[in-house]
């Protein structure tokens, strides 16, 4: 496969390996967190840790747009679809996500609620198109990816005068979650951190600029780092040298795609149909401010927060879950006495464990064989 | 032979709840869809079971459902895969299939043509196996209550006396072999069913692989200790079930896999792993060492085994883990699959 090979290459993996273990200083160590979930994915399923020196440390991110979900506002989006006469509209990773009443969409499908997977928001108009006298309600979720498609099929919407047709949107924006991490400890985010592999595809559409500003406030250096394996090792070593070098600024690596200015377009429709939500509760990360989206006053007439005055409950993780430790890079998923005990990707409790992007189903799924039979076994940092 | 006034509309009828209820109508289906689409005596003689002589001392026995959807994908339907799927189990047996039964449940409104051109599939498969459908059954559900058609084949076949496969035989040490290329039936049915809106020229691998593992027992027999077709959950659903049976572990080499590009390409677009997609026309073998390269030159002169390739060895391992080298380099896991990838893919 061009272009999918190609940066997949062992022979091109082992020289740059070479070159990271040649950059690394003797007696430093290095902790660089990985932001998405899709370098979580590929670092894990492609062992790239295997051709890593001991000496560099990988954090998983937050950036995982089904681990970050409240979980309340899905039971919220579950109860609509059981109480209402709506077809709920929804991404299949969502399907399988526990709520706290131990429901998820799969269950809610199966007892009779009209649940459907569609892999585009476009999808879900065609849905709502084809039964004008029912509603239906697309659950949007994502970073600034996979906005600008919300955006797009809100427009559709206006356009065709779909009357029928609402969202519930949960996007969330990468700067603020970053700003969240790196105030989580007095000292300056997790343990150690040096910096960070930025996302690849929401820079796709944001372009570099929106993490200068990121890499300013808080002296971390910032490599936009692509999502294949050779991507991830490359970043790795612009980020080492930067350290080395004692730099903090933005870096590329993913040049292929990512420009300085980003997706015009995709950014003009997303500016268009949204404005910034004061409150919104991420899962793992708390109460961050203006770190998420609502549809603006321009077409609320498509939220359906507000058509079937939706309200979210609060629903707590259970106590025992470091999920939230983990999505800060506190805790490894390892460190979680729940992981792999009565947590893992078939009875997932927390929500890193549902999705294959989050960190926890990662290093279950790939990585498990690296755990010493007799790992620490650590409490939830909020448990203690 | 019973003789009716009118035949079936064959071009332009449709099922109805008549054709189930075991009166007239079901008779005339019988007659003019199955009997010459399955073509043997013992069906024909239209009794409630048919009647013959054990033809080995040891015997394979094996059942399974079909409720593919789509009925129809490029490289087969459900027909054969009903005939073909079953056979395959019996092989991995190291059986050589010779009787199969089959039953129907069919929805209301099922075109007959569509049905025809189903059993039509069923026998040429079970005919080019040299097996026969000898008994069967047809029931009518009510429209909505099934989709099309759902299929269950049974399957009898001859075990050799000194065949002896079985899950819990594979020891540290022993050679993996996997008769070809992954994923091709899974992708098929996948492209088939969604609107994806691209075709990618794949047809599933439905075949049936008895001649193919009456071929490699011939050249390695006791040596080998079983064989299994990775069908739902694919690869890496077939290696974790045998590393439970067997108390093993598995160290594969992903660069050894062989996979279709086009394959490739279409699990990569929609975020699939080969490892985990159906196949229905590959197997895998765990074999003593020592005989493994006779093995794959054997299985390599089979056009079914063309692509034949050692991927792994089983290790000893108390986690029961299958582990991967992967191509680029590094380690990992290639576990079961959680949840369902593709439903209703055979």
């Amino acid at each position: 496969m061009k272009h999918v090979d190609d940066y997949r290459d062992g022979d091109l993996a082992r020289s740059l390996a070479r070159l990271i273990a040649d950059t690394v200083l003797p007696g430093r160590s290095y902790a660089f967190m990985e932001f998405c979930g899709g370098h979580t994915h590929a670092i894990s399923r492609y062992g790239v840790e295997d051709l890593l020196p001991a000496s560099i440390r990988l954090i998983h991110g937050p950036g995982c747009p089904v681990c970050v979900l409240p979980v309340g506002r899905l039971a919220a989006a579950i109860d609509l679809a059981r109480m209402q006469p709506v077809t709920l509209c929804v991404y299949g990773d969502l399907m399988r996500v526990p709520t706290a009443r131990g429901q998820s969409l799969l269950t809610a499908k199966a007892d009779g609620a009209d649940v459907r997977m569609v892999y585009s928001p476009l999808d879900a108009a065609r849905v709502a198109e084809q039964n004008p006298a029912r509603e239906t309600v697309f659950f949007a979720i994502g970073f600034e990816t996979t906005a600008p498609a919300t955006a797009q099929t809100i427009l559709y919407a206006a356009r065709k005068g779909l009357g029928n047709f609402s969202v519930i949107c949960n996007h969330v924006l990468t700067p603020p979650a970053i700003d969240a991490i790196m105030a989580t400890s007095t000292d300056g985010g997790p343990p150690g951190l040096d910096g960070f592999l930025g996302p690849a595809h929401v820079a796709t559409v944001t372009g570099i600029t929106p993490f200068q500003s990121v890499a300013a406030r808080h002296s971390k250096p910032v490599v936009i780092a692509g999502f294949e394996p050779l991507d991830v090792l490359q970043a790795i070593l612009m980020l080492t040298h930067q350290i080395n070098d004692g730099r903090a600024v933005v870096e590329n690596q993913y040049r292929r795609a990512v420009t300085a200015s980003g997706n015009r377009l995709a950014q003009e429709a997303t500016a268009k149909v949204f404005a910034l939500r004061e409150r919104f509760d991420w899962r793992g990360l708390g109460v961050v401010a203006n770190g998420a989206l609502r549809l603006n006053e321009n077409y609320d007439r498509f939220d359906a927060e507000k058509r079937f005055a939706l309200s979210t409950p609060t629903m707590s993780d259970n106590p025992a879950c470091a999920c939230a430790d983990v999505l800060r890079g506190a805790r490894k998923p390892a460190e979680c006495r729940l992981f792999g005990t009565v947590c893992t990707p078939e009875t997932p409790i927390g929500s890193c464990m549902v999705s294959s992007e989050g960190a926890c189903a990662a290093h279950w799924t790939y990585g498990r064989f690296r755990d010493p039979a007799d790992r620490p076994r650590l409490e939830p940092a909020g448990a203690a | 032979m019973i003789v009716f006034d009118r035949k079936l509309d064959v071009a332009r009828g449709r099922i109805d709840l008549s054709h189930g209820a075991g009166g007239r109508a079901t008779t005339r289906l019988a007659h003019d869809i199955f009997y010459p689409a399955f073509a043997n005596d013992l069906l024909a003689a239209g009794n409630d079971q048919a009647v013959f002589a054990s033809p080995a001392a040891r015997l394979a026995m094996s059942t399974d459902s079909y409720v593919v959807s789509p009925l129809f994908f490029p490289g087969g339907d459900i027909g054969a895969l009903a005939v073909n799927g079953t056979i395959n189990d019996l092989a991995m047996g190291g059986a050589q299939p010779l009787y199969l039964s089959a039953s129907f449940i069919i929805e209301e409104g099922f075109p007959f043509a569509d049905l025809r051109l189903i059993a039509e599939s069923m026998g040429a498969a079970a005919r080019a196996a040299g097996a026969m459908i000898v008994t069967g059954d047809t029931k009518v559900v009510e429209r909505g209550k099934a989709d099309g058609v759902f299929i269950t084949t049974t399957g009898v076949g001859a075990v050799a006396p000194e065949v002896e496969l079985s899950g819990e035989r594979a020891r540290p040490g022993d050679c993996v072999i996997l008769s070809g290329g992954l994923g091709e039936h899974g992708v098929a049915v996948m492209i088939a069913r969604q609107n994806l809106g691209f075709g990618a020229g794949i047809a599933s691998d439905c075949a049936a692989l008895h001649e193919l593992t009456a071929s490699m027992i011939a050249v390695a027999g006791p040596s080998i200790r079983l064989m299994r077709d990775p069908t739902r959950g694919g690869l890496a659903a077939t290696l974790n079930e045998i590393a439970q049976q067997s108390q093993v572990g598995f160290k594969i080499s992903e660069a050894e896999i062989p996979v279709k590009p086009a394959v490739a390409a279409v699990c990569e677009l929609l975020g699939l792993d080969p490892l985990n997609v159906a196949n229905e026309g590959k197997l895998v073998a765990i074999v003593d060492p020592v005989a493994a390269p006779a093995l794959i030159e054997a299985m390599r002169a089979h056009p079914l085994g063309q692509d034949a390739a050692a991927i792994g060895t089983v290790i000893e391992d108390r986690h029961r883990y299958v582990q991967m080298e992967t191509k680029f380099g590094g380690r990992r896991i290639v576990d079961w699959l959680s949840g369902e990838q593709l439903p209703r893919i055979c």
